[in-house]
């Protein structure tokens, strides 16, 4: 067991660097010259030079991706192209802010649709699973921006409730940061949710197919006991690994979620980035993220491992 | 006896035959009939959309931005839908749009298949270090969220229409090239390809003759998911104001421009967030019919 874990954590490594060299060589070997770009047409070939040589991008690309992933580690990511500012201090408080919005919606979207999920796979074919399978399949088959839309529409517009805009500063009160951060957390819950319940009611009915569960029906066991006795616990694997992966999904949820809703996190200080071709920044932004999603899928393969007895005793 | 029915016995006879394969009919419910419905007006006005439109998508044609339904510009005609953030009409621009977000969607999905199916039925029926290697690359391209790579290849080499089309390609390339892959290497152990195998039969005949047919109908549905998955991408980064660039109609972009019209009590941002859902949730009920009449175990059936 600990070796496949090892191994795995291992391939993750591996994967984490081969995911930091497509993100530095993506953006790094552009068709055409990045300090002629970042310059202008009007730039004279001496102030080209003194770019380059201030960015290093005089360098070989292998040492340009050296001094990159060094910084990386050090916490020192570079310069933003436009205003000049440290990256690092850019990112400090949007990571944060961002990591605030992942963590409240982890924590209320998780036990809703595990619930959720059940119930549908408890009771299927009866009206709490029409509703629950339609209505989860039509939210996962539109646009988050789609579901961010309707959002604003009854919540700020008709009702009025809620700002369309989340304003959030670091003195605001406790009540006031969640008043504003509200809708892009209702957005995200529903988006997540509606992926897990889903997984969540297919992970148990494929457990119900197994030959034990058909066992306890023909011994005459209640529907009921065999959902939380049987196939709950077995169950449990293939839930955690849809929990890791749901959270994984959460790193492009709150890209389209930030920009709608102009909440300060990192996805959309990434998007003005990008819309500036401000490369340091993207980089640093997308290694963040990427980062984050690699390491999540790891967890999810490690539960795997972890909650099912067959992998973990190997033959 | 008449020979009509002496000729149906005799085909009869091989409609017993051990290893006819049993004939599959896709039944639908209504549900999937009102999605292929949907889906079928969809495809109609990717192709007529232009022509049965009232105005150009370019038109700035109305007096008022953000005119409400049902709304008439004096000589030119009615909005129906209204007109949106630079006096457009909005009904025009949502048919117009069909042929952007589709269409583009479509040929990105087409070039992902052709890329994937070929690597992944190449890596399958090749094996060893070429499956290896593809399989390898392929794990770090799926190990990325798919807009963080779209954003990493706009910010390298911009926006147009061929880049977006060869970005959802290729990203949704790795995704077709692992499923060819498990198709493939399933059934390149089976027995009828060992049989041609042991005729002598080239690689390109086991491929086309042997391999594709036996994938086509998982494939298939596969596609339409496939489908889906394109089109959000390209209006998310459209929203984003990173895909397709104005003037063109497309429906990711017209909700992102028309969403200020919210506060004003105008309804042009949901006009094209409807059209685009509507297209995929009916693609994906069409495809969960179609797998819920092939599914069905006895637990299900018994349980419920």
């Amino acid at each position: 067991m600990q070796r496949m874990v090892i191994q795995r954590i291992f391939i993750g490594i591996i994967t984490l660097w081969v995911v930091s060299v497509l993100v530095f060589v993506g953006t790094s070997v552009l068709p055409g010259d990045v300090a002629q770009i970042v310059l202008g047409q009007a730039a004279t070939p001496e102030t080209l030079a003194a770019y380059r040589a201030e960015n290093g991008l005089d360098q070989p690309l292998y040492m340009q991706y050296a001094t990159w992933l060094g910084g990386m580690f050090t916490g020192n990511l570079g310069i933003s192209k436009a205003g000049g500012a440290s990256i690092s201090s850019l990112i400090g408080g949007r990571f944060a802010n961002t990591m605030f919005l992942a963590g409240v919606v982890a924590i209320i979207s998780v036990p809703l649709s595990v619930v959720l999920g059940l119930l549908a796979a408890m009771y299927p074919a009866t009206w709490i699973d029409r509703v629950l399978t339609f209505g989860t399949l039509s939210l996962i088959s539109v646009p988050d921006f789609f579901i961010a839309t309707f959002m604003v529409l009854i919540f700020a517009v008709n009702l009025g409730w809620l700002p369309a805009i989340a304003n959030v500063s670091p003195d605001d009160t406790m009540l006031e940061t969640i008043q504003a951060s509200a809708m892009p957390l209702i957005t995200l819950i529903i988006v997540v949710s509606a992926q897990m319940i889903r997984m969540t009611r297919a992970g148990i009915l494929n457990v119900m197919n197994s030959p034990y569960i058909e066992m306890s029906i023909l011994k005459g066991v209640t529907r009921n006991r065999i959902i939380t006795r049987h196939a709950f616990y077995n169950a449990i694997g293939p839930i955690v690994n849809v929990i890791a992966l749901n959270l994984a999904y959460l790193v492009s949820g709150v890209v389209i979620v930030e920009t709608i809703f102009a909440y300060p996190g990192l996805a959309k200080l990434m998007i003005d980035g990008v819309q500036t071709r401000d490369l340091p920044l993207v980089q640093a932004c997308a290694m963040i993220f990427c980062g984050t999603y690699v390491v999540l899928i790891i967890l999810s393969d490690v539960a795997a491992i972890l909650s099912n007895p067959r992998l973990r005793n190997p033959k | 006896m008449t020979d009509k029915t002496a000729n149906t016995e005799e085909i009869s006879i091989y409609d017993e035959l051990p290893d006819v394969p049993p004939k599959k009919k896709i039944r639908l419910t209504w549900v999937g009939k009102l999605g292929v419905t949907v889906v079928i007006f969809w495809l109609i006005m990717v192709f007529i959309g232009p022509y049965v439109a009232p105005f150009h998508e370019a038109d700035i044609i109305a007096y008022d931005s953000f005119m409400p339904v049902w709304s008439e510009t004096e000589g030119e005609g009615f909005h129906v839908l209204g007109t949106d953030y630079i006096e457009r009409d909005i009904l025009s621009r949502v048919l117009w749009g069909a042929r952007t977000t589709i269409g583009i969607s479509f040929i990105a999905t087409l070039l992902a298949y052709l890329v994937g199916v070929t690597l992944g039925i190449g890596a399958a029926v090749a094996g060893g270090w070429v499956d290896m290697a593809f399989s390898r690359v392929n794990d770090a391209i799926l190990s990325l969220p798919s807009i963080m790579l779209g954003l990493l290849i706009v910010v390298a080499l911009g926006t147009s229409i061929p880049i977006l089309i060869l970005t959802a390609g290729v990203i949704y390339a790795a995704s077709v090239y692992r499923i060819a892959r498990a198709l493939g290497q399933d059934i390149m152990v089976m027995d009828f390809v060992e049989a041609a195998r042991a005729r002598g039969e080239g690689m390109w005949y086991i491929i086309t003759r042997e391999v594709l047919p036996n994938a086509i109908m998982p494939l298939a549905t596969d596609f339409g998911l496939r489908l889906v998955f394109v089109v959000l991408f390209i209006s998310s980064l459209s929203f984003l104001g990173l895909g397709i660039q104005p003037p063109m109609a497309d429906w990711g972009s017209m909700v992102r421009q028309n969403l200020d019209g919210l506060g004003y009590g105008s309804y042009a941002a949901v006009w094209p967030a409807l059209a685009i859902a509507s297209f995929t949730i009916s693609i994906n009920l069409i495809v969960d019919d179609i797998s819920a009449s092939e599914g069905g175990s006895l637990a299900r059936k018994m349980i419920s």
